[in-house]
């Protein structure tokens, strides 16, 4: 950034050009990269949040349904409750699985390549 | 005996016990507040440059950092806030908690590695990456000084009316006294312990309050022998209001308008969260990405954690106590969570004094962590982009900015105290949903426009953040959480016309919409270069320091 220049005290590794940045945002191995992120993220961020308004909505127009009594005082709005926090939490943990798996050894392989190179 | 009787004697039992056990609850205070102090000057010695100052060295572990964003998340309104919920409007209270801990999905997906990837300090640094430095800095510095504000004023107002009532104090003087207290207590953190000690309080807070939520939780089962149907159905009948208290709509359910209401909330909290600010520069202070997505991870299961335990804390109340007794004690519940401890421990007795001063101690680590964390998100943002990067055009000196720093937070102090003591009587509690629902409507559409889309510009940001942050500034302005209400901050004048208390259904929709408008619009060309730099930056860490 030409108005926040890093500190030159520091250590800081080598930054490559901005051609060097262009060649790399055009390389197949980096539209990977992307693809893999995104293909991910995107479509699981629109899933997690239409799952989150279906039960907004749920809550609101399906009191009903939802005041169903499953067992004991537990009804469906307290499951499904329960399941939102459910989700999130595979949500995340699958994210971590994919990252480690698909993400970090491709970022990582750019990463040092370009920091390394003079 | 009638109920009437009984509840006023409880209440009456509830305040003496406050004021008679007056020097242990404030003795646990002085514990914590000497603690916290002793780690800021050690933090504060340690704090020797800006990235020491802003991001805390950025060597804290990613479960260091889990549990320190975790202490910055779960302020006053998610402990006693959703707890009080809970105890009077049953399962609509819990509805806070799913819609603030799904929103975590957010910053994980999108926006946590790649911010840590592409900016240094704030979130400015992300926004104007590719863009005009000047202006979009000045923007983001605004807004995030903005939502700050917001949310520490409701803080700050919290504070002053939660400790006053716990220590018995009702005079005006010695609530504003306290609000003083908060905020003098919040400069010193932040101006000499900076990020390093900021975040060793947002650890030892989120350590606190875990402790305690999972005593509370543990002493409830065992009333119900851990049988939670029973637990909701004593709670369903202790409330009055039968099965309609387990199922939505108690608070929300009364008419179309309020329906909309709730969308409405729902969306700012599930899309705010990615957009605070002062949980943004929480992903500065780990070594790289993978320990910024390993944070988010961690603060997700704590947080979680938390939250399902808030179903024991809010049902707890409502089947322990009743009903009469939590709305005389806080109109808005506010204080269920600090009553139960007393129930559970037993009205007469020591144990009970023991946990009440325990649970306040607790609520008041958890406001003055919070507090904490947004005064130094804030003054961060004025030091790092309006400061060096506007005012004196990047020619600043790392001294001369952590100087600027410490400056703005006595200021930003001095600002939240004057206006925490105006507000003190006034109903603040909407504040925070106001603050998720700016953060929603003028940050999170930049920020994901920044990252992911090439053709974004200088003036689609300009346009998104301000016309975000307008929008839902002026919604609320002319909504009855300010005037026209006799819950609003000024309930006998009315100048209401926007008919929602949330403003998030238009204002998201209108940040996110302005930003696309604004790019179409502007002449120039947006800098492919500066995006394939940001792009190949934000997915792999190339050149982050």
């Amino acid at each position: 950034m030409a108005t926040d220049a890093p500190p030159p005290s520091k250590a800081d590794p080598h930054l490559p050009t901005t051609e060097e940045f262009v060649e790399v945002q055009e390389s197949a191995e980096f539209g990977e990269l992307r693809r893999s992120h995104r293909s991910f993220a995107f479509p699981l961020t629109i899933g997690f949040i239409a799952w989150y308004l279906l039960y907004v909505l749920l809550s609101n127009y399906a009191g009903d349904f939802m005041g169903t009594k499953l067992f004991g005082n537990i009804n469906v709005a307290l499951i499904l409750g329960l399941a939102q926090f459910l989700t999130t939490f595979l949500i995340a943990w699958w994210y971590e699985r994919h990252s480690t798996a698909k993400l970090d050894p491709k970022a990582e392989a750019i990463k040092s390549r370009m920091e390394g190179g003079a | 005996m009638s109920p009437a009787i009984t509840q006023v004697q409880q209440v009456t039992l509830a305040a003496n016990e406050a004021s008679e056990h007056r020097p242990l609850i404030i003795s646990l205070f002085a514990v914590f507040v000497v603690a916290t102090l002793a780690i800021t000057v050690w933090a504060g010695r340690q704090t020797k440059d800006a990235a020491d100052f802003y991001a805390g060295g950025r060597q804290f572990s990613a479960f260091q950092n889990g549990l320190a964003v975790s202490g910055d998340y779960m302020s006053a309104a998610s402990f006693l806030g959703i707890a009080g919920a809970i105890a009077l409007f049953g399962y609509d209270g819990f509805l806070y908690s799913i819609g603030f801990l799904v929103a975590w999905l957010v910053a994980l997906l999108l926006v946590a590695e790649p911010l840590r990837n592409s900016g240094r300090y704030t979130m400015g640094d992300v926004l104007a990456y590719r863009m005009r430095q000047r202006p979009v800095r000045t923007a983001a510095g605004t807004s995030t000084i903005v939502v700050s504000i917001f949310y520490l004023l409701a803080q700050m107002a919290g504070a002053g009316v939660l400790v006053s009532l716990l220590l018995g104090i009702t005079s005006d003087a010695g609530k504003i006294l306290i609000v003083a207290l908060v905020g003098v207590l919040m400069i010193v953190y932040v101006s000499i312990g900076g990020m390093k000690g900021t975040t060793w309080v947002q650890m030892v807070k989120a350590v606190l309050l875990i402790s305690g939520t999972i005593l509370i939780t543990f002493l409830v089962l065992l009333k119900f022998n851990f049988n939670i149907s029973d637990l909701l159905g004593t709670a369903a009948e202790n409330s009055g209001k039968g099965a309609a208290f387990l199922e939505p709509g108690l608070q929300y359910g009364a008419s179309g308008t309020t329906k909309i209401d709730f969308i409405s909330l729902g969306i700012a909290l599930v899309l705010g969260t990615a957009g605070l600010p002062h949980i943004l520069i929480r992903f500065y202070t780990v070594p790289n990405a993978k320990a910024a997505r390993k944070s988010v991870n961690w603060a997700i299961g704590i947080i979680g954690g938390f939250y399902l335990m808030t179903i024991a804390l809010g049902f707890g109340a409502a089947a322990l106590i009743s009903q009469e007794e939590i709305i005389a004690s806080n109109k808005s519940g506010n204080t269920a969570a600090p009553l139960l401890a007393l129930h559970l421990g037993g009205v007469d007795s020591a144990w009970g004094a023991i946990l009440l001063a325990t649970i306040s101690a607790v609520a008041f680590a958890t406001i003055l962590a919070v507090v904490a964390g947004l005064t130094l998100a804030s003054s961060s943002s004025f030091a790092h982009d309006i400061y060096a990067n506007v005012i004196r055009k990047g020619k600043a000196t790392e001294k001369e900015e952590v100087r600027a720093a410490r400056l703005a937070t006595i200021g930003i102090g001095a600002v939240s105290i004057i206006l925490g003591s105006l507000a003190r009587d006034l109903n603040v509690a909407g504040l925070v949903a106001l603050a998720f629902a700016v953060a929603a409507s003028a940050n999170l559409p930049t920020i994901l426009y920044s990252l992911f889309w090439k053709r974004f510009t200088t003036q689609g940001a300009l346009w998104s953040i301000y016309g975000g942050l307008t929008v839902a500034v002026g919604l609320v302005l002319f909504s009855p959480v300010v005037s026209g209400d006799p819950t609003a901050m000024f309930p006998d004048v009315d100048f209401a016309w926007f008919p929602l208390k949330n403003p998030g259904i238009i204002s998201i929709p209108f940040g996110f919409l302005m930003g696309i408008i604004g790019t179409y619009l502007s002449k120039e060309k947006p800098d492919t270069g500066k995006y394939a730099e940001l792009e190949v930056r934000s997915l792999t860490g190339t050149g982050a320091h």
